[in-house]
């Protein structure tokens, strides 16, 4: 059976994604949050999945005030690297899984949980900025992410947006969902978003590093706790944009766990101001 | 009966909900049709014609002629919409968020490098944080003498 034995953490700014394809990584600004990644691109060596299942969020990219799905899944075959405004990033199109795309969408709404199928859809940097900071640039001769990618948008753009125990119940279904799948693959599940950020107005800027850390160490020993904090604590204490935090729930409820397996195990944790409006975060946690 | 939204009395803050939303929903468009390049030519070279193709509020477009973001916030528009905006005149989405705060563009980078803004003061309306109203605008960036305020 497919089976999920990990969880990645990590903000997706686009500046990231500027800085690596404009080749700033070594830039004294840069290089401390390319540094913390460093580590994280040996254990995806060492702990290659078979398909990453993605959480992010689409930020008027793919989905425009036409239509605003709370919770969409990927099913197509490829989705191509979107053009923000600025060009598409130079990175590969990415490959979906849709034989176990469509599994996950079929058993997670018969779960309860009413999901958005998308088929057709370009991924801006919510999806491809994880992916660099993962995988690193893949190189000219095999040009390709490492394996294919289940995306899985969240609406956090227009509120309310899923609530933090919508996200981690949520993320549970999806672990079952992938278990009841019958061909052996190594899946990890990715959250992506936050930490701590507020573009806009005169409160743009807010970094609150207590709150983030603090928001760490109850995701990692205690994520029920962590999915009872109501939106407002997150406006407030960590930015109108750090909502985006509740994303991470969905990857933490899918862990084991939270079905009763054991606690996870630390592999990576890292966490550093500012990569241009915003506090970098990053976890990575294993099943045992 | 009257909506629960808590988030209304965070200073400096405007949460895009559905009825920001649904007054925006002309705005934002017009700024997502900003994703293609011929209509990118088409505004550049006559904005206001541009605009009055879309059926926005003449405030809604006064902010966008004008630039300002806090304006097209309070209208209705939303900071991911509004950022193509921002791509067509060649801005960073640093360059814009820290124009919404009174700071030049260095002043809010280097805001940014030593911390960020800080929480404290900056939780309830009313308080004494960067981003109450009483301190407003931050910065020097409106300080030149013909911006008017």
């Amino acid at each position: 059976m497919a089976r999920i034995t990990a969880s990645v953490y990590t903000s997706h700014i686009p500046a990231i994604g500027a800085a690596l394809d404009l080749g700033k990584t070594h830039e004294p600004y840069w290089q401390p949050v390319f540094q913390g990644y460093e580590a994280s691109k040996t254990w995806m060596q060492q702990h290659k999945p078979d398909v990453i299942f993605l959480v992010y969020n689409d930020h008027a990219t793919a989905f425009d005030l036409d239509f605003i799905p709370t919770f969409a899944i990927g099913t197509a075959a490829s989705y191509a690297p979107a053009d923000e405004g600025w060009g598409p990033r130079p990175v590969p199109t990415v490959q979906g899984h849709p034989e176990l795309a469509a599994h996950i969408a079929h058993s997670v709404i018969q779960q309860d949980f009413d999901l958005t199928i998308v088929n057709k859809m370009p991924v801006d940097h919510g999806l491809t900025v994880p992916l660099s900071l993962m995988c690193g640039q893949p190189p000219a001769d095999h040009f390709a992410w490492p394996c294919p990618v289940i995306p899985f948008a969240v609406n956090v753009v227009q509120y309310p947006v899923p609530s933090g125990q919508r996200c981690f119940a949520l993320g549970q279904a999806i672990r079952r969902a992938v278990e009841s799948f019958d061909e052996d693959l190594n899946v990890h599940i990715w959250g992506t978003g936050g930490m701590s950020h507020q573009l806009q107005g005169p409160r743009a800027g807010l970094i609150n590093k207590a709150f983030d850390n603090a928001f760490l160490d109850q995701l990692i020993a205690d994520p029920a706790a962590a999915a009872r904090i109501p939106h407002i604590d997150y406006v407030r204490e960590a930015g109108s944009e750090g909502i985006e935090l509740v994303m991470w729930l969905i990857a933490r409820g899918a862990m084991a766990d939270v079905a009763g397996g054991k606690p996870p195990r630390v592999a990576h944790r890292f966490y550093h101001v500012p990569a241009s409006n915003t506090a970098v975060g990053h976890l990575i946690l294993e099943n045992a | 009966m009257a909506l629960d939204k808590p988030y209304l009395d965070v200073p400096g803050t405007i949460i895009f909900d559905a009825e920001q939303s649904r007054k925006g929903y002309h705005l934002n468009q017009f700024c997502m049709s900003l994703m293609k390049a011929a209509n990118r030519e088409r505004f550049k070279a006559d904005e206001r014609a541009y605009l009055d193709e879309w059926p926005m509020t003449e405030e809604q477009k006064l902010a966008v002629l004008s630039r300002d973001l806090n304006r097209c916030m309070a209208s209705g528009g939303n900071i991911y919409f509004l950022a193509k905006i921002g791509a067509t005149d060649g801005k960073s989405f640093q360059q814009m968020a820290g124009s919404m705060t009174g700071m030049t563009e260095e002043e809010y980078r280097n805001m940014m490098i030593a911390g960020g803004r800080s929480v404290e003061g900056n939780r309830y309306v009313g308080e004494d944080g960067t981003a109450q109203a009483h301190r407003q605008p931050q910065g020097s960036a409106y300080a030149h003498p013909t911006a008017g305020h």
